[in-house]
């Protein structure tokens, strides 16, 4: 089916979310959409589901006009939604999570557990999904439950396929069957939008790319001549520079140096196996590795939020393994979790709250225990400026800034500070490319003050682009570590895959 | 700790000073449509459908409006009225400010009935125990030992919760059971049982341990007492921790986003017990007020559901101390108007808790009234508490 959007218009109260939006998906293509954060991707994806009516333009399908006055229209008329958040009912096996809402019966509120279970094994087996329809949904890793909600709207009769920021939760060897999957369903006649800010990925994948800016399309590219700076500097307006610049390292004494630390978990299995690890000033660390490898346990080891089971942690030549994280703050750890929203911010906070979430207590914030709003207010002002949070409204909750911007505020607080030692945890996940740029800037910087940086990612572009030194995780053990002058992303990826040094 | 901007330029020396404005933005009802409107609607849709209830029982609508004027006259229509208002409002600013600071930590407090209990059997112990002592001693005494008692029976659940994950919310009901059932025991006890009795009554307190009526020279039944300026000063200090301090900072964030002030260095656990020991002196202290301003002795039951009643002035006041006590008043209009509605109007009591559960629904379903009246509402910002899967 080809679908075709003829100048979809959208607005909200103060925001023209959509203005005047034209383009087109082809049958057995795929077609890219990327921009930034609020360029109008969401909203565009919710008037083609349905979810939201645009006040001008129409939608177009095999040359007929649509109206979708709810969810239920768009589906009936091919259109299929694969969420980055998945909808699925962890207790619930495959099977029944696929046919949620539309259950094959054999008489009134009996379910037709056969037909069910042979309807979901023929679409899995028809485009190469290998998904068991009776294993328990909350049992199978990510990439598997991102194939159930494809065998969701497969089932539903979906000939246009919708993917929201399909790969921002796949390991890299997952993102693979991804794309395998995608080329299955391309051969088999569907429509594809995915929809992503990963430029890479939409140049590998697309047959079409449009770009989203403000709104408006930007611009369209043709994936076979296009490279990710061009698709930068049409998402963003401007030129775009992906590369970091940065100088040789010159690193300086030891800053942190981690002996044989260990963690385990609840039942007793090494989440950290014996680490041995040191930081120098003036050097940057990245710490590559899949999700899940003991990586989040590696920071919060370091910063005091998991205890040790073994070994010994030392700061500047003190050992603060038993130091809590507030001592370890104090000592000169600065630290950008991984996770912003549940750790790095309280959402209900203002932005001036959040920029003194950890150092609030102490002067000039707070004397004798009672803060004081001028000085927080006098900080913060200087913070949003100095750092571009934008808006720049230091009254705004956490929650109303755009993901790069509440990254942005969390740098600024922690890189505020002038301490020996900076803790960067995914620093750039999920936020834009103007954002991504900055925060690099910025660590590099830090490093060229003579800072010691940590740095963990799963981006290995992001590690390649920021490290001096890379060292690599998997099953909570380092397993390689190197200059990154003298490797390669093809040599880091395997040892990220399990290869033994 | 000194800032500087990333290229090290800037240094930020604050001005000293206070700031008023900063701590404007509250983590409920964050502008005036959901903290104002919202509760005025709740309250008229209410009074509306609890007139609709008097007339499908039978009334005429000129005797509806007749109840409905003496619920007025009750309240606000004399001296005596505002009055009883007021003494209905003192243990309800104190028991809602019980909830509402728990509330801005994260936490359900719904034990409010045996904070309030054992406050107010330490109050009345102070009070008939120390004998001949001069009021501003005897007074201040007794008021104290009223914190303490609610506040002992804040820290259980605080400790609990903090030490072994126990819910608050399942540990402080039980804590409610084993105030009551204490309470009856204690009262049959040598040490509170008045002599001569064979009912569970306590001794009378010392009159140097009374808190003093306001309006009595003016009315002699006018019972609103000092317990009032207590409630209201304790307001204004809840708001100054919540909103002022570097404590008040950290129930906040807790109550917010617990994970991020662990990270931020803060001590969660350390919160929980504090809070919870400081809505139990809250709740002791409306105990306290009661005993010492109005019954000047315990007997079974004399929390009266006050402690109850604080979890909807809480909500109805949006955890904010300052609507805690608007709340409260209205609560307590409704309470003493509903008295003389009773026995001037023929219309039972029983309306009043119909209507004030009425308010309360609304208030916790705000798109009932957004759908209503048509108003535009944030509904996200009516969330108070994450409840059981805190």
């Amino acid at each position: 089916m080809e679908l075709e959007l003829r100048g979809i218009t959208k607005r909200f109260p103060g925001v023209l979310a959509n203005d005047d939006v034209s383009l087109t998906a082809r049958s057995g293509k795929v077609l890219a959409l990327i921009g930034e954060n609020g360029a109008g991707k969401s909203t565009l994806m919710n008037v083609l589901s349905g979810l939201y009516q645009p006040d001008g333009g129409e939608i177009v399908i095999d040359g007929v006009v649509q109206q979708f006055k709810d969810p239920g229209d768009a589906i009936k008329a091919g259109i299929g939604m694969v969420h980055q958040h998945f909808m699925l009912v962890p207790v619930f096996s495959v099977y029944e999570n696929v046919v949620l809402g539309v259950e094959p019966v054999t008489g009134p509120g009996i379910m037709n557990r056969k037909k069910a279970r042979t309807e979901v094994r023929e679409i899995s087996e028809r485009y190469g999904l290998a998904v068991d329809p009776d294993a328990m949904v909350e049992d199978l890793p990510v990439g598997i439950q991102q194939r159930v909600e494809i065998i969701k709207v497969l089932l539903r009769g979906a000939k246009i396929l919708v993917f929201d920021e399909p790969t921002a939760v796949l390991t890299p060897q997952e993102v693979i069957e991804f794309f395998g999957i995608v080329a299955e369903l391309k051969n088999r006649g569907a429509t594809i939008i995915f929809i992503t800010h990963k430029l890479k990925e939409a140049l590998a994948i697309a047959d079409d790319i449009t770009v989203l800016r403000g709104g408006k399309v930007a611009g369209h590219a043709d994936p076979k001549t296009a490279t990710p700076e061009d698709l930068a500097s049409l998402m963003v307006g401007r030129d775009i520079d992906l590369t970091v610049d940065k100088t040789e390292a010159n690193p300086g004494k030891d800053v942190l140096t981690l002996k044989g630390v260990h963690m385990v978990d609840d039942y007793g299995r090494a989440i950290l196996n014996r680490i041995d690890l040191s930081v120098r000033a003036g050097e940057i660390v990245g710490v590559a590795g899949i999700q899940g490898n003991g990586q989040t346990e590696l920071v919060e080891a370091i910063t005091g939020l998991l205890p040790l089971a073994g070994g010994t942690i030392e700061f500047l030549g003190t050992d603060i393994s038993r130091a809590t994280p507030r001592q370890r703050h104090e000592a000169g750890v600065a630290h950008v979790p991984e996770d912003r929203n549940h750790m790095g911010m309280v959402g209900s906070f203002t932005i001036a709250e959040n920029l003194v979430l950890d150092s609030y207590y102490a002067p000039p914030f707070s004397k004798r225990g009672v803060m004081d709003g001028d000085a927080i207010r006098a900080s913060a002002e200087q913070l949003v400026e100095a750092y571009d949070v934008r808006p720049p409204i230091i009254e705004n909750t956490g929650s109303a800034l755009s993901g790069g911007n509440a990254q942005k505020m969390i740098v600024a607080r922690e890189f505020s500070r002038d301490v020996p030692l900076v803790i960067c945890a995914q620093p750039t996940r999920g936020i834009d490319v103007g954002s991504i740029e900055y925060i690099h800037e910025q660590i590099v910087r830090k490093r060229d003050e003579g800072k010691a940086i940590l740095i963990v990612s799963t981006e290995l572009d992001e590690i390649f682009a920021l490290s001096d030194r890379i060292v690599v995780m998997f099953d909570g053990r380092i397993v390689a570590q190197m200059q990154a002058s003298d490797t390669t992303p093809t040599e880091v990826g395997l040892y990220m895959a399990g290869k033994a040094a | 700790m000194s800032i500087t901007s990333p290229d090290g330029g800037i240094t930020i020396e604050p001005d000293p000073g206070k700031g008023a404005s900063f701590f404007r933005k509250l983590t409920t009802a964050t502008d005036w449509k959901t903290g104002l409107v919202i509760p005025a609607l709740a309250v008229f849709t209410a009074l509306v459908i609890g007139a609709v209830i008097i007339m499908l029982t039978g009334s005429s609508l000129a005797e509806t409006l007749d109840a409905y004027k003496a619920l007025l006259q009750g309240s606000v229509g004399s001296l005596r009225a505002i009055s009883q208002t007021l003494t209905e409002a003192t243990p309800l600013i104190f028991t809602g400010l019980a909830v509402a600071l728990a509330f801005r930590a994260g936490l359900f407090n719904i034990g409010g009935e045996g904070q309030l209990l054992m406050g107010g059997m330490l109050a009345v112990l102070a009070g008939f125990t120390f004998t001949g002592l001069p009021w501003f001693i005897h007074l201040p005494l007794a008021i104290v030992a009223g914190a303490i008692g609610g506040a002992i029976w804040g820290f259980i659940p605080g400790y609990l919760k903090a030490k072994t994950g126990a819910h608050e919310v399942i540990v402080t009901i039980m804590m409610n059971y084993i105030a009551y059932r204490l309470v009856d025991y204690l009262l049959k006890t040598s040490l509170f049982q008045r002599e001569g009795r064979n009912d569970p009554i306590s001794k009378n307190i010392e009159d140097s341990a009374q808190l003093p009526a306001l309006l009595q020279w003016l009315d002699p039944a006018a019972t609103v007492h000092l317990g009032l300026f207590l409630a209201i000063g304790a307001a204004i200090f809840i708001w100054w921790l919540l909103f002022r301090t570097n404590t008040g900072f950290e129930f906040r964030a807790v109550g917010a986003n617990p994970s991020a002030a662990r990270y931020a260095g803060m001590s969660v656990t350390k919160v929980y017990v504090l809070v919870m020991t400081i809505a139990g002196a809250l709740a002791g202290l409306a105990g306290t007020g009661q005993v010492l301003g109005l019954l000047d002795r315990a007997s079974p039951g004399f929390s009266a559901g006050l402690g109850f009643d604080g979890i909807a002035v809480a909500l109805l006041g949006r955890s904010n101390p300052i609507g805690v006590v608007a709340a409260a008043v209205l609560f307590g209009g409704l309470n003493a108007g509903g008295q003389y509605m009773q026995a001037n109007a023929d219309v039972g009591i029983d309306l009043i808790s119909v209507i004030q559960a009425l308010i309360i629904i609304f208030v916790a379903a705000p798109a009932l009234i957004s759908a209503i009246y048509r108003v535009r509402i944030n509904t996200q910002s009516t969330q108070i508490s994450k409840g059981w899967g805190a």
